[in-house]
C-alpha cells in the first residue's frame, strides 16, 4: 500500500497557512501538528516510501523506532510552538515556522542522504525567517549569517551524498564509518548543524536575536535534526566522546558572563548538545538511548526556558540579566514556569532531565572513560549554576528592577503549562520515554545513589551560588559582547581585508606609475622614430639627399681604392 | 512587542512581597543551608555503590566527593570565567 508521508501535513499545511485569515490559521496551528502526531502513530515500523527520480532511488520515508521517536518529538514541539504562537498575526512566521518544523519531520524519515540533503537546505532556508521578523539591523545581520553557515553545511551534505554515490552507487543513509571523504563530509555537515566546537556561533549569534516566539521554533527542531543524523550515521565513533566533552564544557564559561539572557540559554544548548554527542560516540545501547532521550526532553525544558524569556522579552522589551530582576511580582506564573524548566535542565530528581542525562553519565562510567565523566560532572554542577540559577534568579529575583508589566498572555501561558507537564510527567514517569527508545533499555534511575548524589551536587552547587552572591565574588551582570570563535569572520577577516586594501592601495598606485613611466618611455622612442616628425617617416630636401648620396658614394671610393 | 507596560520604579504603595524583607531572604538562606547539611550527612548512612571500579577512581566512595566536587566545580567555574571578561569582553556594539 502507499504509505501517507507526515511531514506532509506540517509542509502542506505550511503552505496553506500562507493563504487564509487569521482565525483559520489559529485552527491550522492547532490541528496541522495533532494531525501529523497521528499520521506518525499510525505509521508501521519497516513501512517505507521510495520514488524514482531521474534513475535515482529516493527513499522519502523510513520508518523505524529512531525515526518514529523524532517523528513524535517534532509534532509535539511544533503544537507548543504553534500554541505559543498563536497571538501572533504574522503570516511568515507561521508559515516559515511550520514549513521549517515539516522539513525536520522529512529529514528525519529520509532513508537516503540525497533526499536528507534536500529537508537539510529546507530547514535551513525556512527557519532563518524566524530570525529575520524581528526586523532588527542586528536581527539581519546575524540571520545572514546563520543562513551562510547553514547552506555550508548542506552542501557538505551534498558533496558526501555525491561521493558516496560515485564511489558504492548507494545513496542509502546508513551506519558509515569516519574512514572515507565521503563520511568525513557528513560527519561535518552533521556537526555544522550540531553546533561543533568553532563551528558554534551560529547558534548563539542567531538564536538571541530572532523574534520571541521565533527562538521557541528555532530551539526545537535544527540541534535535534542533526543529533538525530549523527545517531543514525556515527552512533560509537569515539571523536563524538570528545567532541561532546569539549562541547559540555566550554560554553558554560560564556553562559556565566553572558548578559543577555537567551545568550545564556543558547551556550547552555550547546552545553546540552554536548551530553547528546558524547552519547552518540558512545555507541549503541544505552549511549546512543540517552541521547535521543536527552534530545526529546531538551525539547521540552529547554523550549520553556525560551518560552519564559519570550514571554518576558515580549512583555518588557528587555533581555539583559542587568536590566531585569524581581519580576516575580508581575509575572509569577512565568517565573513558575521557567523554575520548572530550570530545575528540569538541572537534572534534579522528578524533573525530566534526571532521568536522561544520567544515562550518558553511567554508560562514561561503564565505559570506563574517566576524564569524560569528571568533566560531565563538571558541567552538571554548571547548567544548574547558569542555567537552573542564573535565569530565574536574575530575570524574577535579584534587585528588583523597578518594571511593572502584565502576566505573559494566555496562550503563551498554555504552551509553558503543557511542556512544563511534560517535564514533571517524564521525570515522573520515565517508562513512558523509554518505551520509545530505540533500543530497550536495563536501567533505573530513581536508586538511592542516584537520588542522593544527585542532591550532593546539585545543592552544594547552589551552596557555591550563594557563597559567591554573599561574598560578592559573583560576577556582575554587565552590558558587553564576549568574544568568540565568530570574532575570525566578523573582526578578523574584515580588519585584515582593511588593512591589507589600506596597503594595496598605494602599491597599486605605485605599480601603475612604474608601469605608465615605462610605457612613457617605449612610446616617447617610437614616437621620435615613426612619428609624423620621426626619423623613419620625415620628408627629406632634395640637397640632403644628394648630400648623403655623396657622402656614401665618396665611402664607396675611397673604400676599393 | 509591548513597550508600554513598564515603569522605571515600583509603584507607590504596592504591597509588600514576602522576599522584600531582608530577614525573610536570610532565614531560607539558613534552612537552605540546613539542607545542604543534611543532604551531606546522608554519606554517612547509606553506602553508594561506586561508578567506577576502585583501581581506576577510588576517590568517588568517599565521603562528601559528589558534594565537594559540586562547590568546587562551581566556584572554580565562576572566578575563571571572571578572569576570562578581562581578555573576552568588549563593549556592547562591539560589532555594529
Amino acid at each position: 500500500m502507499t504509505e501517507l508521508h507526515p511531514a506532509l501535513f506540517l509542509i502542506g499545511g505550511g503552505l496553506l497557512l500562507a493563504f487564509v485569515p487569521l482565525g483559520l490559521r489559529r485552527v491550522l496551528l492547532l490541528a496541522l501538528p495533532v494531525a501529523g502526531f497521528v499520521a506518525v502513530y499510525n505509521l508501521e515500523p519497516g513501512a517505507s516510501l521510495s520514488i524514482n527520480l531521474a534513475g535515482l532511488q529516493l527513499q522519502l520515508l523510513r520508518v523505524d523506532k529512531l525515526s518514529l521517536l523524532f517523528g513524535y518529538l517534532f509534532h509535539a514541539a511544533a503544537l507548543v510552538a504553534g500554541i505559543y504562537a498563536l497571538h501572533l498575526d504574522d503570516r511568515v512566521q507561521h508559515m516559515t515556522g511550520f514549513l521549517y518544523a515539516g522539513s525536520a519531520v522529512g529529514a528525519v524519515f529520509a532513508g537516503d542522504v540525497l533526499t536528507l540533503f534536500i529537508f537539510w537546505e529546507l530547514l535551513a532556508v525556512t527557519s532563518v525567517f524566524q530570525i529575520y521578523a524581528r526586523q532588527t539591523p542586528r536581527a539581519i545581520g546575524a540571520g545572514t549569517r546563520y543562513l551562510f553557515v547553514h547552506v555550508i553545511s548542506g552542501l557538505l551534505l551534498l558533496a558526501g551524498a555525491a561521493w558516496q554515490y560515485h564511489h558504492s552507487g548507494s545513496l542509502a543513509f546508513a551506519h558509515m564509518e569516519l574512514d572515507s571523504p565521503a563520511a568525513f563530509l557528513l560527519f561535518f555537515g552533521f556537526g555544522i548543524k550540531c553546533a561543533f566546537p568553532l563551528f558554534h556561533t551560529w547558534l548563539v549569534d542567531a538564536y538571541p536575536e530572532a523574534t520571541p516566539t521565533g527562538t521557541v521554533f528555532l530551539s526545537s527542531f535544527t540541534t535535534k535534526t542533526a543529533i538525530y543524523a549523527l545517531a543514525r550515521g556515527f552512533a560509537g565513533t569515539e571523536e563524538l566522546i570528545w567532541i561532546g566533552a569539549a562541547m559540555a564544557i566550554f560554553p558554560i564559561f560564556y553562559a556565566v558572563i553572558e548578559n543577555d539572557l537567551r545568550r545564556v540559554l543558547g551556550y547552555s544548548m550547546i552545553n546540552q548538545v554536548g551530553f547528546m554527542v558524547v552519547g552518540v560516540g558512545l555507541g549503541e545501547g544505552m549511549g546512543v538511548n540517552g541521547a535521543v532521550a536527552h534530545a526529546f526532553n531538551d525539547v521540552f525544558f529547554k523550549g520553556l526556558l525560551f518560552m519564559a524569556m519570550g514571554a518576558v522579552l515580549f512583555r518588557t522589551g528587555r533581555m539583559n540579566g542587568s536590566d531585569l530582576g524581581g519580576l516575580y511580582k508581575s509575572m509569577p506564573l512565568t517565573c513558575a514556569f521557567s523554575i520548572v524548566g530550570a530545575s528540569s535542565i538541572s537534572a534534579f530528581p522528578l524533573f525530566s532531565g534526571f532521568v536522561s542525562k544520567s544515562m550518558v553519565m553511567v554508560e562514561a562510567a561503564n565505559q570506563e572513560y574517566l576524564i569524560v565523566w569528571l568533566i560531565l560532572l563538571f558541567a552538571s554542577a554548571g547548567v544548574f549554576h547558569h542555567a537552573g540559577i542564573k535565569i530565574p534568579f536574575f530575570t524574577f529575583f535579584a534587585h528588583d528592577s523597578g518594571i511593572r508589566c502584565r502576566e505573559a498572555p494566555l496562550n503563551m501561558l498554555i504552551a509553558m503549562g503543557v511542556s512544563a507537564v511534560a517535564c514533571v510527567f517524564i521525570g515522573i514517569f520515565p517508562s513512558y520515554l523509554y518505551g520509545l527508545l530505540p533500543y530497550a533499555v536495563d536501567y533505573v534511575p530513581y536508586t538511592v545513589d542516584h537520588v542522593v548524589t544527585q542532591l550532593q551536587v546539585l545543592f552544594f552547587s547552589a551552596l557555591a551560588f550563594v557563597f559567591l552572591q554573599l561574598t560578592r565574588i559573583y560576577p556582575p551582570e554587565l552590558p558587553s559582547v564576549n568574544l568568540d570563535s565568530d570574532w575570525v569572520p566578523r573582526r578578523l577577516l574584515p580588519v585584515t581585508g582593511r588593512y591589507m586594501a589600506a596597503w594595496t592601495v598605494p602599491l597599486l598606485a605605485m605599480l601603475q606609475r612604474l608601469v605608465s613611466s615605462l610605457r612613457g618611455g617605449t612610446a616617447y622612442a617610437l614616437h621620435a622614430l615613426h612619428g609624423p616628425q620621426g626619423l623613419w617617416n620625415r620628408t627629406w630636401t632634395t640637397t640632403s639627399s644628394v648630400f648623403l648620396s655623396l657622402l656614401f658614394l665618396t665611402g664607396y671610393l675611397l673604400f676599393y681604392y | 512587542m509591548d513597550h508600554k507596560a513598564p515603569s522605571p520604579t515600583p509603584p507607590e504603595g504596592e504591597k509588600t512581597y514576602y522576599l522584600d524583607d531582608p530577614d525573610n531572604v536570610k532565614k531560607i538562606i539558613r534552612v537552605f543551608i540546613g539542607l545542604c547539611v543534611v543532604v551531606v550527612g546522608i554519606d554517612l548512612f547509606v553506602h553508594r555503590h561506586l561508578s567506577f571500579a576502585e583501581r581506576i577512581f577510588a576517590a568517588e566512595g568517599w565521603f562528601g566527593f559528589y558534594a565537594f566536587y559540586g562547590f568546587v566545580s562551581c566556584v572554580v567555574l565562576v572566578v575563571v570565567a571572571k578572569e576570562l571578561r578581562k581578555v573576552l569582553m568588549r563593549r556592547e556594539d562591539y560589532y555594529d
